[in-house]
């Protein structure tokens, strides 16, 4: 017994084992699966602008899982302050199923509050040897392609809708080509991995596939780390993959952080946060950051959901949903 | 073996490959991954491990985890001897479902039994109102952690002590009553020694499974690092993070955990067969 009360000391201090100096303010932000030190190093950087602005120290506590799994922990009450996600659609459900933000959240902030971007991009193995430039070369007989799979992952829903904005620019109104096209695409796949971490792991670690298509932010990363081994393609043409941000206003009403929700995220448009998302590999609005940064960046044409299926409702309903367009195009081959 | 009754399976070739197959497949999927945990954590040396496990969330992690088992396992071990008590020594309606409503846990996906909680306790289930205007944070807090591990773990204790107590019968405690000792004594004197080993082994594999519990706390937890990140949560998050060396460390304290439960299991094994009555069959789990 005298044991069990002895751990069960040790448990309960080392629980409540707490930095020195408590701060001020306290801060929940929720955010998907790899934006761990992405927001790290955000953080340090928003700390010391308001202590600068206030005088006042936050401590800014993080949350990363799959963004959808996120947006329904919120929804079922995890109080967190600010959610900065990688899907629209899971900032929307905040709205629909959990009444938490109002209908119109995109507005709130500027670029329909994605304050960066990224785009979908292809990584290749050294020297490009099978000679892949855009989207065509991926349809080719001789390209075997992993991607995450557009049924369970945001991002290779992306993917999906990257190919199809292609096929619209190549095709015009020729639906039966653009569906001939997305299907001989969609049967090089070699892997559908269930999500994005997954399908580097494959293409990397197991050494599968001619190309990896996923976030361009991804594939530089890789690309950096695997110095030498790999080279990024950036299409011509391309998704709009946006990362939205918002506060949750009953949420920060309760815990009385309105304001410092609010700066926490305006503050990523500064020219000095901007400059940091950059170098995480996101690509951003800031004219003098885009301009360091045009060699890392190349141009493209880049075409919004609205552009390629006429907003996100319906896209899903139209070519995600069971039996839809994309199920159509696999059973076809 | 004597030559005359030999069976099939006793040609020495069959018996040799059949050892073989055994051992390969043992070290291949169980000796290997485990000496893979061990190497891996510590790829990057001593002082990295070190760093890795005196990562202030790391630590945190520990600490949660820790403070968790330590709710479940006193929490179980009084519910598990109720149940057997209730089970093996009294008849009444609904005895026999009380012992299958038992199973329900083993039964159940933990990520079920975690979404069964989150509706009943979240925002939006048919408590969460209620707790919500009482400012009561269940889900996505420690309690909610706790609850879903002792749900996950609560068969562990009762499992073990049901067969033996069913076994043992009550007529040392009836002599007991007759003898007039009081329902505590009896309870200390007769039955806890008999149960004795049964219950730490229910104990070592209660707190197995509350330490490493990751499907349940995962749906409950809402993964804000340095809060309701327990250890199981902390290695995929570090994984995820590219972080292999330290999701191998803290993966590292895991498997020591589970190394010294399958020693204590040992030991109280070789305990509970050398004391006079003997062990329980029991399948592993």
């Amino acid at each position: 017994m005298k044991q069990l009360l002895k751990g069960f000391a040790l448990g309960a201090a080392l629980l409540s084992a707490q930095p020195a100096l408590a701060a001020d303010r306290e801060l929940l932000n929720t955010s998907y699966d790899i934006a761990r030190e992405l927001f790290a190093a955000y953080n340090v950087e928003f700390q010391k602008h308001w202590q600068e602005k206030t005088g006042e120290t936050v401590e800014i506590n993080q949350s990363h899982a799959g963004s959808s799994k996120q947006a329904q922990a919120i929804i079922q009450g995890l109080k967190a302050d600010v959610a900065t996600f990688n899907q629209v659609t899971d900032i929307d459900i905040l709205h629909e199923r959990g009444g938490l933000i109002p209908e119109n959240w995109a507005e709130r902030f500027a670029n329909n509050s994605s304050p960066y971007y990224s785009t979908m991009a292809f990584l290749v193995r050294k020297g490009n040897p099978k000679n892949i430039q855009n989207w065509d070369d991926l349809a080719r007989e001789d390209v075997a392609l992993v991607m995450p799979n557009p049924k369970t992952s945001g991002n290779g829903r992306y993917t999906y809708l990257a190919a199809l904005g292609y096929a619209q620019d190549q095709f015009g109104d020729d639906q039966a080509k653009i569906d001939e096209f997305l299907s001989t695409f969609l049967g090089q796949v070699r892997v559908f991995d269930s999500g994005g971490r997954g399908a580097t792991t494959t293409f990397v670690e197991r050494g599968i596939g001619d190309a990896l298509l996923t976030f361009e932010s991804e594939v530089l990363n890789i690309a950096d780390r695997l110095d030498g081994e790999y080279e990024v393609v950036t299409p011509k043409v391309s998704f709009l993959a946006e990362f939205p941000v918002t506060w949750i206003d009953d949420y920060t009403k309760q815990n009385g952080t309105e304001a410092l929700a609010k700066e926490y995220l305006s503050h990523l448009y500064s020219e000095d946060s901007q400059r940091l998302l950059a170098s995480f590999n996101y690509r951003v609005h800031n004219e003098a950051v885009v301009a360091e940064n045009a060699d890392r960046f190349k141009e493209l044409k880049l075409k919004s959901i609205d552009e390629i299926a006429g907003g996100w409702e319906n896209a899903m309903k139209t070519h995600f949903s069971s039996g839809g367009k994309l199920d159509q195009l696999q059973r076809q081959r | 073996m004597a030559g005359h009754n030999r069976r099939v399976g006793d040609q020495p070739w069959v018996r040799r490959s059949l050892i073989g197959l055994a051992l390969t497949l043992t070290v291949i999927l169980l000796v290997i991954p485990v000496v893979v945990i061990f190497t891996q954590a510590l790829s990057a040396g001593w002082t990295t491990f070190a760093g890795n496990i005196l990562d202030e969330y790391t630590l945190h992690a520990i600490g949660l985890t820790l403070f968790v088992a330590l709710l479940t396992v006193p929490l179980n071990l009084v519910f598990g001897t109720a149940l057997a008590w209730s089970v093996t020594r009294f008849r009444f309606p609904g005895r026999k479902l009380l012992i299958t409503l038992i199973d329900i846990p083993f039964a159940v996906s933990p990520v079920v039994a975690g979404l069964l909680y989150l509706l009943l306790y979240g925002r939006n289930g048919w408590l969460g109102g209620w707790l919500s205007t009482h400012d009561v944070q269940l889900m996505f807090a420690w309690p909610g952690i706790v609850m879903v591990t002792v749900f996950v773990t609560c068969p562990f204790v009762a499992r073990e002590l049901i067969p033996l107590m069913q076994q043992q019968g009550s007529e040392e405690e009836e002599a007991g009553v007759v003898l007039g000792a009081s329902g505590w004594r009896i309870f200390r004197k007769i039955t806890l020694p008999n149960i004795k080993w049964a219950l730490i082994y229910g104990v070592v594999l209660t707190n197995a499974r509350a330490v490493g519990e990751f499907g349940a706390v995962s749906v409950v937890s809402g993964n804000v690092r340095g809060q309701t990140n327990t250890l199981p949560l902390h290695v995929e998050l570090l994984y995820q993070d590219y972080n292999i060396v330290g999701a191998f460390a803290s993966a590292s304290l895991l498997a020591g955990i589970a190394i010294l439960t399958l020693v204590a299991k040992a030991f109280v094994e070789w305990k509970q067969s050398s004391s006079e009555s003997p062990a329980p069959e029991k399948g592993g789990v």
